[in-house]
């Protein structure tokens, strides 16, 4: 074939674009290719697929939406975890001449895709995974109010994960940092398609997210229970509903800098060139300008999780609740006012640097109103230290931490010595995982029984718990002192042979990490066996507040079979102790959304025409696009999306349950 | 519907509703639409601050007053606020069940659109043949991006006019049909409203700097 017929079809991808010359890619691919041959294999095999499909990939479900993004958030975590392991080990073995085992232009992609994993499909993910499932039981809502959007939302952001792992074997990653800063991200000093991977990964996943911010604040203004006024709201409820707006006000702002940033590469436009008048630090403003809320968007439903188990784990109403409503929503405003704080060295002089940095410091307020809000809670408690609670503990000791070197590092003098130093990597670190990661085990081992059925193992929980906890404060504590010292990030390797221990320590911490990972998924394989021994009937095996433990475990499909009326802030925990009796009888047909694949196909050309653009093989790009309008438009012209479940089919669930609850006492 | 929240004349507090309550289907739709309008408002906000930015950086390249049109800018102005006010007309005989009017009112409203597009392109073409490309100066990147946004809505939203007009024919003005009419409207007023914008401030602006 000619090579003109080649391009046209192939695009600039061809058998050169396979990593073949790195071993370690090709080793990986050779294991992630076996275990992908098995686990499929095993589908066909067990002949699961029609299930698969039927139950969960076309389903508009929100809890099993939910529990589909939580796997992805945790699938991806393996693979972002292993990018980590790789830098703490070659940054621990490159010392005194030696290069380390990975060449420059691998290591650049591992921190870059690390950064993205970890931020774009481990923590939203998570995040959204837990919103998704708890918020309309929390409400007393049947689903969310665009059910099938939500699993159009879901396939678009597992669409933007598979672009990222594509990149692992097909062609590279971006080798930029996770914020891809322009000039470098420009087609002149980044050619390759690494940037092209980072920028549709990213525009895809985009899409479901924003679309997943719109639904769920109309789930939360439109679809509450009776007597929920905003004020009876759940904390979590109210933080998820913060969480949202602060999506839908800032991801456009991402997609349209990337979108910039992709007219700058493929027309040639000048939005961030260093000549012909473009302006690289718009790029920086910009993508700040989404970039702080986002730490907010992952934040804030952690803060709301830790609420709801200070609470229920101390027996106690919790303190302050208004306070907390209101230092959520002050977060949520000031989340916009100090994007310059990551990068005062930019030069915008005395003034203005002076401006974020003390709207920098103000956030540290209404975040430490929270923390008295929680201890007050705890204090004169009867505290029970389960495994949420222990993750509880673990982040207030962490995050207060994080915060601290926070407040210090929004002093611009000081920013200028620690700039982009590893200080700055332990600080951040340091409150997302102290912060996010760990509200989000606490909010897996909380809210695991509602989902399943039964509890965590607690062995394996606090194996994983203790690992991670220690492993954390191990890789990160030396990383301050690092930057203390003078330690930049991103470096591949040192000279100063005394700095060696430091990250010999971290690796070590890095190790323990990883045995606190391996624990939390042996905590699931355990817990799985041993499901009849942890198995909870009640539906409220915490004795627990909010309303989502009003109903069974797993919940129905209908969640309520009547819909809740709510008195009380604790709405649970006032039916508890006001004498509520479970209705037995007049259950009548529920209204309930159907099925469908749509989202699924949309999603899977929306990925296709990713691919196609990145790989400049515009024909597919074009038939992608051509077939997603038509598929969409095509969707609409269907007007039957909901059916009834008939009310014989609600009774035999309902009985069914208080047989198990009769079994059960 | 009344919904008893406080305790019934027993005193039993009342903890659950024995009727079913359904939400009208698109209960949501609305407010839904809103927030995304809301969204799209960012997008073309950020396109704004990036003009804000970028639009005096001619790069030594042509500036606004070499290249702008006023008189071709009105037409095309006058073209999207006629397009909108028959919009409003397709809403009133929509109120009244009045199919073959309302068909009427949005072909010309579709009518309208085109030409506003049509209008556009060709000051496009025109500027790209004189050597004001995209390419040439950070002002010119920042100026197609901005009006050729609005430009890739206002089509998305003559797609969207043609299969409600086909999805009226078939199915008729029945409660759905309403409602994305209704959708739709917002948008079309939107786009009005961001071009306002986009006349005042990169238009007429620009040819006073």
């Amino acid at each position: 074939m000619s090579p003109e017929l080649l391009k046209l079809i192939f695009g600039r991808l061809g058998f050169e674009s396979l990593p073949l010359h790195e071993p370690i890619v090709v080793g990986t691919f050779v294991v992630v290719a076996l275990g992908g041959a098995a686990l499929l294999g095993g589908l066909t095999y067990f002949r699961l697929w029609g299930y698969l499909w039927r139950e969960w990939f076309t389903t508009v479900d929100h809890k099993r939406i939910g529990i589909m993004y939580m796997i992805l958030g945790i699938v991806m975590l393996l693979r972002g975890f292993a990018d980590a392991l790789m830098m703490r080990g070659q940054q621990m073995l490159a010392f005194g001449g030696s290069e380390g085992y990975l060449n420059a232009h691998h290591y650049d992609q591992v921190f870059t895709a690390h950064g993205v994993i970890m931020i774009f499909f481990v923590a939203m993910p998570l995040v959204t995974g837990l919103m998704n499932y708890v918020v309309p039981l929390q409400i007393g809502a049947r689903d969310v109010s665009f059910p099938f959007l939500n699993n159009f939302s879901f396939w678009m952001t597992v669409g933007g994960a598979v672009l990222v792992m594509a990149s692992l074997f097909i062609g590279e990653f971006a080798r930029t940092g996770w914020l891809a800063y322009p000039p470098l991200s420009n087609i002149g000093y980044s050619p390759d398609v690494g940037v092209d991977y980072y920028i549709w990964a990213l525009q895809v996943a985009g899409v479901g997210t924003t679309l997943s911010g719109i639904n769920l604040i109309c789930t939360i203004v439109k679809l509450r229970c009776p007597g929920m006024t905003m004020m009876k709201m759940p904390v979590f409820t109210w933080t998820s509903l913060c969480t949202n707006v602060l999506i839908v006000a800032s991801f456009p702002v991402l997609t349209v800098v990337l979108a910039l940033l992709s007219l700058d590469r493929y027309v040639g436009t000048n939005f961030f060139t260093n000549d012909f008048g473009g302006s690289p630090m718009m790029y920086v403003n910009l993508i700040w300008i989404w970039g702080h809320p986002e730490v907010y968007i992952l934040v804030l439903p952690a803060f709301g999780i830790f609420s709801e188990v200070t609470s229920t784990f101390s027996g106690k109403r919790l303190f302050g609740y208004t306070s907390m409503v209101y230092a959520t929503v002050v977060i949520t405003i000031l989340s916009y006012l100090v994007w310059l704080h990551h990068f005062f060295t930019m030069g915008s002089g005395a003034s203005v640097n002076s401006f974020f940095g003390i709207t920098t410091m103000i956030i540290s307020i209404p975040t430490g109103a929270k923390m008295f809000n929680w201890l007050f809670t705890m204090y004169r408690g009867r505290i029970r230290y389960e495994l949420p609670m222990m993750w509880t503990i673990a982040f207030m000791l962490t995050f207060v931490i994080g915060g601290m070197t926070g407040v210090l590092l929004a002093v611009p003098p000081a920013d200028f010595v620690l700039h982009n130093s590893l200080f700055l990597i332990a600080h951040f670190h340091n409150v997302i995982i102290g912060g996010v990661v760990f509200g989000a085990f606490a909010g897996i081992n909380y809210w695991f029984p509602k989902a399943f059925g039964f509890k965590l193992d607690p062995f394996w929980g606090k194996m994983s718990f203790w690992f991670w906890v220690t492993g954390f404060y191990l890789a990160f504590m030396p990383l301050y002192v690092l930057g203390l010292m003078g330690v930049t990030r991103r470096l591949r390797v040192f000279d100063d042979p005394s700095l060696q221990i430091w990250f010999v320590i971290a690796a070590i911490g890095a190790v323990f990490v990883f045995i606190g990972i391996l624990s939390m998924l042996m905590q699931f394989a355990v817990s799985l066996l041993k499901r009849e021994q942890l198995k909870d009937v009640t539906g409220d095996p915490w004795d627990a507040r909010t309303l989502e433990w009003a109903t069974s475990s797993p919940p129905p499909d209908y969640n309520f079979a009547f819909t809740p009326v709510v008195h009380d802030n604790d709405a649970w925990w006032d039916m508890k102790k006001r004498g509520y009796q479970r209705p037995l009888t007049g259950f009548k047909p529920i209204h309930m959304p159907s099925s469908t694949g749509t989202g699924v196909i949309l999603a899977g050309l929306a990925t296709a025409m990713g691919f196609g653009l990145i790989w400049y093989i515009w024909w597919l790009a074009a038939v992608s696009f051509i077939a997603m309008l038509a598929v969409g438009i095509g969707h609409t012209f269907n007007y039957h999306r909901d059916f009834d479940i008939p009310a014989e089919d609600v009774i035999r669930t309902e009985d069914a349950r208080t047989k198990l609850l009769a079994g059960a006492k | 519907m009344t919904i008893a929240v406080n305790p019934t004349q027993t005193g039993e507090p009342v903890f659950y509703l024995a009727d079913e309550h359904p939400h009208p289907e698109g209960y949501s739709t609305s407010l839904g639409f809103w927030i995304y309008l809301m969204s799209d408002c960012l997008i073309f906000a950020i396109l704004f601050a990036t003009f804000g930015v970028l639009g005096g950086n001619y790069a030594a390249g042509p500036a606004p007053k070499d290249l702008f049109d006023l008189n071709l800018v009105a037409v095309n102005t006058s073209m999207l606020l006629l397009s909108s006010i028959t919009y409003g007309f397709a809403m009133l005989t929509m109120q009244q069940n009045k199919i073959a009017q309302t068909q009427m009112w949005l072909a010309i409203t579709g009518l309208f659109g085109a030409a506003f597009i049509g209008i556009e392109l060709t000051e496009f073409a025109h500027m790209i043949h004189e050597g004001a490309t995209p390419q040439r100066s950070a002002f010119l990147s920042a100026f197609f991006t901005l009006v050729g946004t609005h430009g890739l809505h206002v089509s998305c939203g003559l797609i969207w006019l043609v299969t409600l007009m086909v999805q009226v024919q078939k199915f008729g003005l029945i409660e759905a049909n309403r409602r994305r009419l209704m959708c739709l409207s917002m948008f079309w007023h939107f786009l009005d409203v961001v071009w306002i914008g986009v006349f005042t401030f990169v238009y007429l602006l620009g040819v006073l700097r």
